[in-house]
């Protein structure tokens, strides 16, 4: 079960055919995007971040809170990676403060769901490498 | 640092433009800059001031079949972002100017030769921190009248290609060396869109598009840096005919741009079928 306020996000660009509609949806994630702070992790940041097959070269960080929820951060050092800036900022913003076992539940198929017909040949893959090092470091930070 | 456009020793020189003019001629009524790009996002997030978009899927394109689009709807195209034949049109576009160099190609089936692709593309102007805008401009329409395509010139087709192979001409493969191995069925990182088949065309070089650009700022290479790998290294004659291709003919546009314009072949084609055709094509030949 995807967290609410994820699919609440998902039920928007459901609703969202025109291209030129999604592409400013995205493009206003996008904006909304901020890079990891620097208490979490300042540049150069290390290759065991660094999400594979992604072309934008996006970092990835899930820190755990007292509390057992955790907090997701991204950097993105493509200052062309509008689509990567875009799904960091969707995930960062509707996953942070949730469990790692919610986070977890985040599956590559939110990318199809989000870009559509907005997803270049290339991103896809890049794209879905970057959910699934949020699945990987939830399911690593989950309490055993 | 990157020696001036001029300076470089290309055959035809004149067909790319330096950031810098393109700075001085974005209000130029004669010439109309236009983004061409992999990635849908990044016009609407940004763009030279002035610049119209061109897309490859949505308006170059023949939506129904496998072709590049009709007479009527270029013309429909070239007056919707207010030019005319006369009008310098400069390309300019993310990936290094591939899709640029595809906009570019695709307009010298119908003819319009006053044309440039921008030296760097978008990484070069980015880079420079020169003005991006999100204000979509409004060009007064023109009536663009379109010529008829001329595909013979600039387009190989399976048949000529397969004559070609026979009569042992020169062809490139500007495919990864993993694609033209055979190795892989698709780019590295990319989806497979679907070919039976893997190696390469019997005879080609293998001579991924992305050698003839400079990675630091997306620049081409001199002509002295092209020539070592084309000429010397590859061995191919700029008098002899030659076919470029790749997946759908759009990295080959680039190579086809670099061999035609900036080391001057006489005889340049790019099979934009590409592997895509030939590697679902029942009983052509190919090469592992």
């Amino acid at each position: 079960m995807l967290p609410a306020t994820l699919r609440e996000v998902l039920d928007t660009f459901a609703l969202v055919n025109d291209p030129a509609d999604r592409a400013a949806l995205l493009i206003d994630f996008a904006d909304q995007f901020r890079q990891v702070p620097p208490h979490v992790a300042e540049p150069p940041f290390p290759k065991e971040r660094r999400v594979p097959a992604c072309e934008s070269e996006a970092y990835v960080w899930l820190v755990p809170q007292a509390d057992g929820t955790a907090n997701l951060h991204f950097a993105v050092e493509n200052p062309s990676g509008v689509s990567a800036k875009a799904l960091a900022s969707i995930l960062t913003s509707t996953l942070s403060g949730r469990t790692p076992a919610e986070i977890e539940q985040v599956s590559p198929e939110i990318v199809e769901q989000i870009f559509r017909q907005n997803i270049s040949m290339g991103k896809g893959m890049g794209l879905m490498a970057m959910v699934q090092a949020v699945q990987a470091l939830a399911r690593a930070a989950r309490p055993r | 640092m990157t020696a001036p456009v001029e300076s470089r020793g290309y055959v035809h020189g004149d067909v790319l433009v330096s950031t810098d003019w393109v700075a001085d001629h974005v209000n130029d009524p004669e010439v109309r800059v236009i983004e061409s790009n992999e990635d849908m996002l990044l016009y609407p997030s940004g763009h030279i001031p002035g610049a119209v978009q061109v897309d490859w899927t949505l308006d170059l394109n023949d939506q129904v079949r496998r072709d590049y689009l009709s007479r009527e709807a270029f013309g429909a195209l070239g007056s919707r972002i207010g030019i005319t034949p006369g009008t310098t049109v400069v390309f300019y576009g993310d990936k290094n100017n591939w899709w640029a160099c595809y906009a570019f190609w695709v307009f010298q089936l119908f003819g319009h030769t006053p044309a440039r692709v921008m030296d760097g593309g978008r990484l070069k102007w980015e880079k420079e921190g020169r003005p991006m805008t999100r204000e979509v401009p409004k060009h007064p329409a023109t009536t663009y009248r379109a010529r008829e395509r001329q595909d013979g010139p600039h387009r190989a087709f399976r048949n000529e290609v397969l004559a070609h192979v026979r009569s042992r001409g020169q062809l490139v493969d500007v495919r990864s060396p993993e694609e033209y191995s055979g190795a892989r069925m698709h780019m590295p990182e990319y989806p497979n869109e679907g070919a039976l088949r893997g190696g390469h065309i019997p005879g080609a070089k293998s001579i991924p598009w992305a050698r003839a650009i400079n990675p630091g700022d997306g620049t081409f290479k001199t002509a002295g840096e092209l020539g070592e790998i084309y000429l010397q290294e590859q061995a191919l004659k700029p008098e002899d005919p030659t076919i470029a291709y790749c997946r759908i003919g759009e990295r080959s546009s680039h190579t086809w741009f670099v061999l035609k314009y900036l080391l001057g072949f006489a005889n340049v084609r790019n099979y934009d079928g590409s592997w895509t055709e030939w590697g679902n094509l029942v009983g052509a030949p190919i090469e592992k």
